[in-house]
């Protein structure tokens, strides 16, 4: 009767499926000067960026890998294979991409999507974008969605990139961002004019699909002055035995007035690293709402920070993350208040469940200059079982008195009193643990495009379904 | 009638402290009884053993309900039989609204599905006759309803889920004199819609009122200590356990 109750895995066959490697030219695992002159060839990269990936080549050699935070000692980055590209290119048809690709689309659900409510897709098969297309009234507007790469070279578009790419995020960061500065492939690249609003969110898949590859996709994203975007970034990998390596960057530049909401759901395959990292710029009145759900990988690194430079300027980070056997999720947020009046809204949730950890770091950081700044910081985390672990690490810097800086933390389990009490009205305990669950990730389901809200659902279900032993 | 509930020399412990020492306690289908007790006695216990809840573990004994033995059950299979307990500390369930959670477990109990608009029906009736302010039904289960709303809400779910066998355990504690009322008013309404079986738990003469008891059973220490029928209720009301049990056995 006293029945002990333990989560099992998720059932990842629905994501865990890949063909057979088909792939052109690889390149030598390690990464050498040479190989980034290659890619550069490759690639027809103008000089600057020829001499920009040789430089972050450099600081990525002589920058010391991380030594704080979840273990990423499995991974051997000198043995990943950093580059592969499909046998295709540039695609603007469906009818062009080839079959064992589009199957891979389909079952992710990605001409689906497109036909039913996305204004365009930009979806990444290993490296290299294989089918691009914006509808007509996206490119109507005045909205520019293609791929960087191909942007880099339109005269219209050159001078803009150059000027923004890696700015936000310089390859002295941090090695996997010196990494990324040096072997990017592939990604985004969004532009929105002044005063356009564009109503129907950008969507793009982003996914691995060779054995051992590393995936550095760069997303680039201006909003003039009074625009608004929502784009939606939604990433799944196959299982791999091999570790792999996922370290994309994401710059956004949210200008005056202006408003970006930017939403992703990750569920890397849990042998995968996941060493992502995301900022915007936020100038005067402009706002920034992040939406982010992790669920996936082996490792995470991930903490998608927010500087508010302009007056008014306000950040909003939702986000929820959920670690299973064998993961170690160290995710969080950082606001940095650099003008007055700006504001700040954290609230996450971390779930854990057969020894998974998960870690909410948080920082907030006040300047001098943010008189009349406000920041709340909310955040919980539950517990499925006692074998998991869940830790919080919140740091607050405030260099002026005149701001309302507030942080709240909770830790707990599922009650048993809980599970009783729906139990005791006809639920079955994996019902019932499913309800609470779904309950605590509530606020954050609220806050995603009906798809992904369902899939989010789908994934807890998945998550809960035979939990009960 | 028939036994719907017959509980035999009922053992159960908590974290290896034995609570009940042999329980007997029998009730017929269509029953009313009351269960009292001092703070302590066991009574809760009693409820939530009755329930099926897996903080209290049988150690002897065995809890029939209609005829079949359900001592080693889940909670979801009893309550699917029609067995129902209004909790002392109703607990609060974020993401889900009250009308949604009753609706699914109403399908869970009775094994239908339900049209939405025969359910709300159904809620609107109900919620109005035990005095509930329909935005409830919108409201996450239980989150931030005062105390006497959290009873009410126990109450609305008796009416709607039907059980055959309803224990309450202290319904009416802490409720003012008009709330009080609208609780009784929804047990009334259970005994005369459903003509179900009651087990009611209380320290209150009140809530007996309007009811027609059958039988009291007056737990000390873990046991039995004394039963009778409606009149030992008022009687331990009026005098006091002490009185009412002085010459029995503790």
């Amino acid at each position: 009767m006293n029945e002990k109750t333990q989560i099992q895995d998720i059932d990842r066959s629905l994501y865990d499926f890949r063909f057979d490697e088909d792939e052109g030219d690889f390149l030598d695992n390690g990464i050498t000067p040479e190989i980034i002159s290659e890619i550069s060839d490759e690639k027809n990269d103008p000089d600057w960026m020829r001499e920009f990936r040789q430089r972050s080549l450099e600081i990525y050699r002589r920058t010391p890998m991380v030594k704080w935070g979840a273990s990423i000692e499995g991974l051997d980055v000198d043995n990943i294979v950093t580059y592969i590209r499909p046998k295709t290119r540039m695609n603007t048809d469906w009818e062009d991409v080839p079959e064992n690709i589009k199957e891979t689309f389909e079952r992710l659900g990605i001409p689906q999507a497109e036909r039913e409510s996305l204004a365009g897709v930009g979806a990444q098969y290993d490296s290299e974008l294989v089918y691009h297309n914006v509808r007509e009234e996206v490119a109507q507007s005045g909205v520019v969605y293609t791929d960087l790469e191909s942007a880099m070279h339109d005269p219209k578009y050159a001078e803009i990139i150059k000027s923004h790419f890696m700015k936000l995020v310089p390859p002295t960061d941090h090695k996997f961002a010196a990494l990324h500065g040096a072997v990017w492939s592939g990604g985004s690249f969004v532009y929105v004019p002044k005063n356009v609003r564009l109503d129907i969110p950008l969507q793009s898949y982003f996914r691995l699909n060779a054995k051992g590859a590393g995936q550095f996709e760069h997303t680039l994203i201006i909003l003039e002055e009074g625009s608004y975007l929502h784009f939606i970034e939604g990433c799944s990998a196959p299982k791999y035995y091999e570790a792999g390596l996922h370290a994309g960057c994401v710059e956004l530049y949210v200008g005056k007035g202006a408003s970006l909401r930017y939403s992703t759901i990750e569920n890397w395959s849990k042998n995968m690293y996941n060493l992502n990292t995301k900022r915007a710029l936020v100038e005067e009145g402009g706002k920034i709402e992040w939406v982010s759900g992790s669920f996936g990988s082996h490792v995470s690194y991930l903490y998608p920070m927010s500087i508010l430079n302009g007056e008014n300027a306000s950040a909003e980070f939702t986000g929820i993350t959920f670690a299973g056997e064998g993961q170690d999720l160290d995710t969080g947020a950082k606001i940095v208040h650099n003008a007055p009046n700006t504001s700040s809204y954290m609230n996450t949730k971390s779930l854990s469940k057969s020894g998974g950890k998960s870690t909410f770091r948080s920082s907030v950081v006040v300047n001098q200059n943010a008189e009349g700044s406000k920041s709340s910081v909310n955040c919980e985390s539950l517990m499925l079982d006692s074998i998991s672990r869940s830790d919080t690490v919140p740091s607050i810097v405030v260099k002026t008195d005149k701001c309302d800086v507030g942080h709240e933390a909770k830790i707990g389990r599922i009650s048993d009193e809980a599970i009783f009490y729906l139990t005791s009205r006809g639920l079955s305990e994996e019902e019932a643990r499913a309800l609470i669950v779904r309950g605590f990730a509530d606020n954050v389901s609220k806050e995603l495009p009906l798809e992904y809200a369902v899939e989010m659902n789908n994934l807890i279900g998945l998550e809960m379904h035979g939990s009960v032993g | 009638m028939s036994d719907i509930l017959k509980i035999t020399g009922l053992s159960v412990s908590a974290e290896d402290k034995e609570l009940l020492h042999g329980v007997d306690l029998t009730i017929k289908e269509g029953e009313t009884h009351v269960l009292m007790g001092h703070n302590g006695a066991g009574k809760s216990t009693l409820g939530c053993t009755i329930m099926g809840s897996p903080e209290y573990t049988v150690t002897g004994g065995s809890i029939v309900f209609d005829g079949e033995d359900i001592t080693a059950e889940s909670a979801d299979k009893r309550a699917k039989r029609g067995i129902f307990l209004s909790f002392q500390n109703p607990i609060e369930i974020p993401g889900i609204t009250l009308s949604e959670f009753l609706r699914n477990a109403l399908e869970q109990v009775t094994g239908k599905r339900l049209k939405l608009w025969d359910f709300k029906k159904q809620l609107k009736a109900a919620m109005e006759l035990i005095g509930m302010d329909s935005s409830y039904a919108d409201r996450d289960l239980n989150v931030g309803f005062s105390g006497g709303e959290k009873k009410k809400a126990e109450i609305l779910q008796l009416l709607i889920l039907k059980p055959r066998l309803a224990i309450l355990d202290e319904t009416d504690s802490g409720l003012d004199v008009d709330a009080v009322k609208t609780v009784s008013k929804g047990i009334e309404e259970y005994r005369k819609s459903v003509g179900g079986t009651l087990l009611i738990i209380t320290h209150n003469a009140k809530i007996l009122e309007e009811l027609k008891v059958d039988a009291t059973h007056i737990l000390a220490n873990g046991r039995v200590a004394k039963e009778g029928d409606g009149n030992l209720a008022v009687k331990v009301l009026e005098s006091g356990f002490e009185n009412t049990l002085s010459g029995v056995e503790r």
